[in-house]
This record gives structure tokens, sequence and C-alpha cells, in this order.
């Protein structure tokens, strides 16, 4: 249903093809798209407005800029507009010159409280050296103290809970037990409540008066519609937020709750939650959620997962291969792994650009994934380093003992030779010798050092590689990963849109996709 | 207290946001005009009903122009109508058709499954049902917990396991104490789960499997939990989930605060699902069930 912004704005500007600039009566159109895409993602109509007033101005105040086509211009000037709006860049947690620093959680029942508040205590403890007490001070939702004891158990930090006091009383005796256990860190999980409920609000009033927090922060779902910014509006007036922290956005929700939370708050979003696990919590970027909000990917946040999670010798090691034109199926088995340490493949490909709003389209998942190292994990070490003896009745063995048939079989040595043909053609054009040793790396994880996908000169980049190729990066709807399902075989993903790929060898696999998809769903 | 009031006071909140709104435009003795109508298009979008709102108010301008809107009253009689309109035609409460009959109620995160299952629960015992729980969530911490806490309030039966139990193994253990002890209703509480998680729509498929296998045609409700406070995404939620498990129905949680259920308009339009319940409290009592005309009357309904 969400359809792309930059789709949206493709079909706006096809009209005014071959204009130079944009102008008042031409940039209306995208104004509308713009407008309707932040209301899709749940921006508060009144900040929708205003936002698209002060975009018109930015757009028409940058006057023409050279080789940017309007629809580009007008995109920048939307992103910049909503990250000045989520601005200022990674806010973080202040922490008391005085220990122990009290940090309140508040927020809507079901907003995911108490799991943050585990996330939170552990992210503290690895990250910042801290010793974090938590206090259940939820004592209306059923086993809701019993929930963050079990999480406490899991991450090994101590949960504070004394049967028989008032939620405020319990949160002031924690404060009490931190200081007591020479914890530096409080937080406080209280009961979820609703804005309009006068009772409960003056029951978190009552607590923040007695345990005067540091931080104050509203958790908030990030499916969360209008109602967001009525609710962030009354906790703001009485508790005094310092901060937002939302969560859930491993889902497809849009997340146009962050413009209007920071709008109405003026408060930063600390941190964002991205998954069930307790490691799940990321500090939020602006720029990256400017991205989501208007279906553009989020390249910044995948080269970030590739440089915290692959490590330098093993992108040496694998570019090594790559140059010397040694890859086997054992190197592109390690490639494989190597690239799924950065996280369940929706997550990663989600952050690619352009992918964004496919991911509802898309079906790739991790079994596909494990279906596939199931193939080279059923292939003899001697075939895998040799995979030239792999005839069809070796292949046929394969299949059988990986459960699949011969034809995932096919596909994978498809893909490999495909891969392998790329690096031929990177070592031709000498890219090896002219490429500085950090820039070989980049381009090995498949990126630039700016953060943006590697052009596509060979594919060397090893995530282009594994998809094929990717398209340059950049705005509208460029670098799309082409040739997805070269690598995932089987199933067919769309089609990318603006891919700027135009290898033959893509082009025929397009045409073989498109066959066998047809195939598919008769 | 009738049903209407009961809504209309718990609602009362949503009534304030849009309904209050609407006697604003008029104020002053205003004319019905296109700005007029712009800005009512901007309460029904404060209101979650996405782009809902435009066609809503596509469908004032006509009548506008056609000369049919004149004030307030009749402005409201028009939204009222169109609102009406736009809402399923099969809802209400359940009929027990089979005996046990196994209700599966799944959802995202947080969204109040396990609350409203308790209120479920509650119901159909009070209705004089033998009813059973099973506590499928075998994933978040206490979850099972929380459920044994209402079953025991409510004096229904529980079927729970250890945390990380396989929840399928839950529900079929369910099922065959249900058959054994003679329940008239198995409520099956499942984890939250985002609706993108592939893998786990595949474990609420598996459940579902499971429970078909022991009980042929079970289960026989599948119900969509749907946090009343979601805007958009909602659509999407009743769109996937229904694309893995079919689902039957829907219950709208939370909507006692402002700007609320907004998207079961989206979502009619989109999915077409029935509105069973909405829940509108934190009692175990607050489950009411959906009917459009009082919802839309307390949306709209005059201070």
């Amino acid at each position: 249903m969400f359809e792309t912004l930059t789709k949206r704005l493709s079909g706006a500007f096809g009209a005014f093809r071959g204009q130079r600039e944009l102008t008042e009566e031409n940039i209306e159109d995208g104004l509308r798209a713009v407008r309707t895409a932040l209301l899709e993602a749940d921006v508060q109509f009144q900040l929708a407005r205003d936002f698209t007033a002060r975009v018109k101005e930015r757009a028409l105040g940058a006057g023409i800029v050279k080789g940017v086509d309007p629809s580009q211009q007008f995109v920048h000037a939307v992103h910049a507009e909503l990250v000045e709006m989520m601005g200022p860049e990674d806010a973080k947690i202040r922490f008391a010159s005085q220990p122990p620093t009290v940090l309140l959680l508040a927020g809507l029942q079901g907003a995911g409280k108490t799991t943050t508040c585990a996330k939170l205590a552990k992210r503290m403890r690895e990250r910042g050296g801290r010793k974090p007490l938590m206090v259940a001070a939820d004592i209306k939702r059923p086993a809701a103290v019993e929930q963050l004891r079990v999480l406490g158990r899991k991450l090994d930090i101590p949960v504070f809970h004394q049967e028989g006091l008032t939620a405020p009383e319990v949160c002031a005796a924690g404060v009490a037990a931190a200081r007591a256990q020479g914890c530096d860190l409080v937080l406080l999980d209280t009961a979820g409540r609703l804005h309009v409920d006068d009772e409960l609000m003056a029951e978190v009033a009552d607590i923040a008066r007695l345990t005067k927090p540091h931080e104050t922060v509203l958790v908030v779902d990030s499916m969360t519609g209008q109602d967001a910014v009525r609710s962030a509006q009354a906790f703001h007036e009485r508790l005094e937020l310092t901060g937002v922290i939302l969560t859930k956005l491993d889902g497809d929700a849009r997340g146009g709750a962050a413009v209007s939370l920071k709008a109405v708050t003026g408060r930063p979003i600390l941190f964002i939650g991205t998954g069930e696990k307790l490691d799940d919590l990321d500090a939020f970027h602006p720029e990256r959620m400017a991205g989501r909000i208007l279906g553009m990917g989020d390249v910044v946040g995948l080269v970030e997962e590739a440089q915290d999670k692959i490590s330098e010798q093993d992108a040496e090691a694998a570019y090594q291969k790559m140059v010397l034109g040694s890859f086997t199926l054992e190197d592109m088995l390690a490639q494989i792994r190597m690239f799924r340490k950065l996280g369940p493949m929706k997550k990663v490909l989600g952050m690619m650009p352009g992918m964004g709003g496919m991911m509802d389209k898309i079906d790739v998942d991790d079994r596909q994934m494990n279906r596939l190292e199931a193939l080279f994990t059923s292939m003899t070490p001697k075939e895998r380093l040799h995979p030239e003896v792999l005839d069809m009745s070796r292949r046929r063995r394969i299949a059988r003992g990986s459960g699949q048939d011969v034809g995932a079989m096919n596909d994978l040595l498809k893909s490999f030779k495909g891969m392998k043909q790329m690096m031929k053609q990177m070592n031709k054009l000498g890219l090896g010798a002219k490429l500085g040793s950090k820039a070989k790396k980049d381009a090995l994880r498949g990126m630039s050092a700016d953060g943006e996908l590697a052009p596509d000169v060979g594919g060397g980049g090893m995530l282009s590689g594994l998809f094929g190729g990717g398209g340059g990066g950049g705005l509208p709807g460029g670098g799309a990963p082409e040739g997805l399902e070269g690598m995932l075989g089987q199933r067919g993903a769309p089609r990318p849109m603006g891919s700027s790929s135009t290898r033959k060898q893509q082009k025929k696999k397009k045409k073989d996709k498109k066959k066998s998809r047809k195939g598919r769903r008769k | 207290m009738g049903l209407f009031d009961r809504l209309k006071t718990r609602l009362g909140r949503t009534r304030s946001a849009l309904a209050d709104g609407i006697s604003g435009l008029f104020r002053g003795g205003r004319e019905m005009d296109a700005a007029l109508l712009g800005e009512l298009e901007e309460l029904l979008y404060n209101a979650d009903l996405g782009s809902v709102a435009s066609e809503v108010v596509e469908d004032l301008s006509r009548k506008h122009k056609r000369g049919e809107l004149n004030g307030e009253a009749d402005t409201r009689d028009a939204l009222r109508a169109s609102l009406l309109a736009r809402l399923p035609e099969v809802w209400g409460e359940i009929e027990f058709t089979h005996t046990p009959t196994v209700i599966l109620v799944v959802g995202v995160n947080g969204s109040g499954k396990t609350t409203s299952i308790a209120k479920l629960a509650h119901r159909f015992h009070s209705q004089g049902k033998h009813v059973l729980v099973g506590a499928c969530d075998t994933y978040r911490a206490a979850a099972a917990e929380q459920l044994e806490i209402w079953a025991a309030r409510s004096e229904v039966e529980i079927v729970r396991k250890d945390e990380g139990a396989d929840p399928a193994s839950v529900a079929f253990e369910s099922l065959e104490t249900a058959l054994v002890l003679g329940h008239d209703v198995v409520i099956l509480d499942t984890a939250g789960r985002l609706h993108t998680q592939t893998n786990l729509m595949d474990e609420l498929r598996k459940i579902q499997r499971v429970v078909s296998r022991k009980i042929e045609g079970a289960p026989h409700e599948v119900w969509l939990v749907l946090d009343g406070t979601n805007g958009q995404n909602a659509v999407q939620q009743a769109r996937l989930f229904t694309e893995a498990v079919d689902v039957t129905g829907l219950i709208v949680s939370k909507l006692d605060g402002t700007a609320r259920g907004g998207a079961i308009f989206g979502i009619e339009r989109e999915v077409g699902l029935p509105v069973r319940y909405i829940g509108t409290g934190e009692a175990m009592e607050l489950l009411e069930v959906f009917e459009p005309q009082a919802f839309v009357d307390a949306i709209l309904a005059e201070a």
C-alpha cells in the first residue's frame, strides 16, 4: 500500500520531463505527493502541511543546480527538511554528576517499556560501563514485575521491587536501593497509562516528583497514528520529557510519529527499538529516519553494520581471493556467511536504497539463505575448492543431500560463474592496482567511504557481488540491488526501479527470471 | 445504561477530538465551502482515517455541489452516512456453533492480545460457557504468568508450559484438554509478532495446522487484535496477518483514548474484516460488541 515517495514523485514529475528547473507551478504535484507520503507515514496532518510549505520555499530557493534534475533537487529538499525536523543528530543520555542517574520510562500500554528497559540497561552496561538497576514499578499489569525479573535474570542485571508499596514508593525505594548497592544507573519501568487518564497521569507525575529523574523518556510505538502527538503533548506537560524512544521499528511502519514527536516535544529521539532480541536497540539517526519515511532506504546504516560486524582481515582475505582470481565456492560460502553476519535478510535488504517500499512484496527470508548454505555444506571440500568437478551426478547428489532439487544447485553455480566473471573483469580493469588499501576494503564491503554503494565497476563490491552488482548509490531510486534473485535463486524479487545497471548478463538474467516467474504462477 | 451511552462515555474523548472539531468548523455561522471541507478533511485525518478521509470529504463535496449540504446538521448526517457505509456489514458477537469452538488470537507486540483474551474469557464465562485458555505465548517473559493471573480472576482454566516451549504443542495440549474435559470454548493466546517477520508468521501457520489436525475445521475463528492507537500501519497488519492465517475478525483494543480506531475504515476498504469486539478500558468487563452505528455515533455525537 505504501508507494515510495520516489515512485510517486516520478509520476508527479513525469509531465515535466525536459524542464530544467522547479517552478511554482510544477512543484505543486510534487508537494501533494510529499504530503500524501507523510500522511501515510502517520505524520500529523498540520505538521505535514507546514512541512510542505517549507519544502516549497527551500526547493524553489535553491535555484538551478547543475547536473541535478528537478525531481532530485526536490527530493533533496524534502529529505533535508525532514532531517532538520527530526534532528539533532545522535542525542545521548546525560548522566548525573552525582550518581545514580535516574531514568524514568513512561508511555502508553503496549508501547514496549519493559522490553526497552531491559535493552537500555544492557546497552548502558556494555557500552557505557554502567552498573544499572531496573526498578519494576508496573504494579498494574498482571505479571509485569515478573516479566522484568525474568529479563533481569537473563541479563544478570538486578531488578528491584517491593510488594505492598504504591508505584511512586517502589520507585523511591528503588533509587535508594541503587545507592546502597552502588549502582550508578536506575531505570524506572512504569505502568502503561493513557494520557487521558488523570489518575494515572498524576501517579507518574508523583513518581517524577519523588525520584527527580535526570532523564524522563517517553516510549512510543512506531506504529502509533495521529494519537502520538496528543499523547506526547500530555506526557510532556506532566513530566517534562527529556527524550523519546521509538519502538518496533523492525516492522514496516514508516514511523512518521518520529517527526511528530520531535516537533511537539522539542526533545530528541534517543534510541530506536529494532527487534525482539535484547541487543536490538540502536541510536537514532534523523538522516536514516528521513530516508525511511520517504521510502529511500538506509545506506548509512548498512555501511555501519558492515563496519561493525565484518572484520578487516575477513574483508582483506576475501579481496585477495577476488583479485588473484582464485575465487572458489569455498570463498563464496565465506562471503555469504560474512554477509549474513549483518543481520536477518529482511533487515539488511530493508536498508538498501529503493528496497524500503518493496519489502512487503519481497519474499526473501533467512530460510532461503539457509537452504543456500545447505547446498554448500552438502558439497565435499574438494568440490568447493574445484567447482569444475561438479558434473550432473555430483550436482544431483548435493541437491539430494540438502533436500532440494537440482535446479537450485544449477542456480547456485550460475551465480558463482557470474561472480567469477565479474572478478575477472575487475582484474582486467586493473582495479587492484589503482585502489588504495582502504578503498579496496570499502569496495569489498560494497560501498564507498562516504556511505554510498560503490559504483558498479565490474561489480567488485562484496555486497554488489552477492547481488550481482549494485548500481550507483544516491538519491532517488539509484543503487537498487539488481539481480537479487540471481543469488537467492528461485523466487523472483520485484524489479527495482531506476537501476543503473546495464550489463548484458543481467539483462539476460532478467529475461530468464521473467520466464520462470510466469511459469510459477501457473 | 444502554450500549450506546456506555460507548459514548468510553469513546468520549474520541468524540471531543472530532465532534467538537466539527462544531468548531461551523462556529460563527460559517457557510459550507471548499475551505471548510478542507478543514473537515484535516479533522478526519487526525482521527487516523488515512486516505479514507479524502474519500469521505469527496463524498460530502459532491453533495455540497448538488446543494444538499446546508449547515452543520446536514454535514453531520452526510458524514455519518458516509462513514457508516464504509464500515463492515458483518460484525458482532460470536455464535458458538462448534464444541469446542477454537479461537486463535494473533497480533503485533503490545497490541493487547493477552488483556483482550482475559476479557473474552470473562465474557464467555459469564455467558455460562466452559472456557479454556491456552498460553501459546512462550516467548515473552512472564506472558504465561500474566494470562494465568487473568484466568484465575475470571475463574477459567488455563493450559501453559514453560518459557521457550513450542507454541504449537501448547495449542495441541489445550485442545486435548478441552476435548477431555468438555470445554465449550478454547481461546489460544499467541506471542506478539510483527507482521513482517516471516519466520514468526510461519510459526502461526504451524499452530493453525496443528489445531486443524486435532479438531477438523478448527480454529473456527482467528482474531487479530489491533491497537486502536495505531495509524495507517494497522492496514498492513490486517493484510499480512490475513495472508498468513486467514484472519476472520478483528478486536480493536485501547479504544478509550483520543483519535482511536479510525484505521478500521482503511482496513474495511483494503482487507474487509469484520470487527467483533472493542476494548474500552483496563477492567475485565470493558469489552464491547462492536456496532457500526454506535461506533460512528460515538465518534460524531455532539457533546
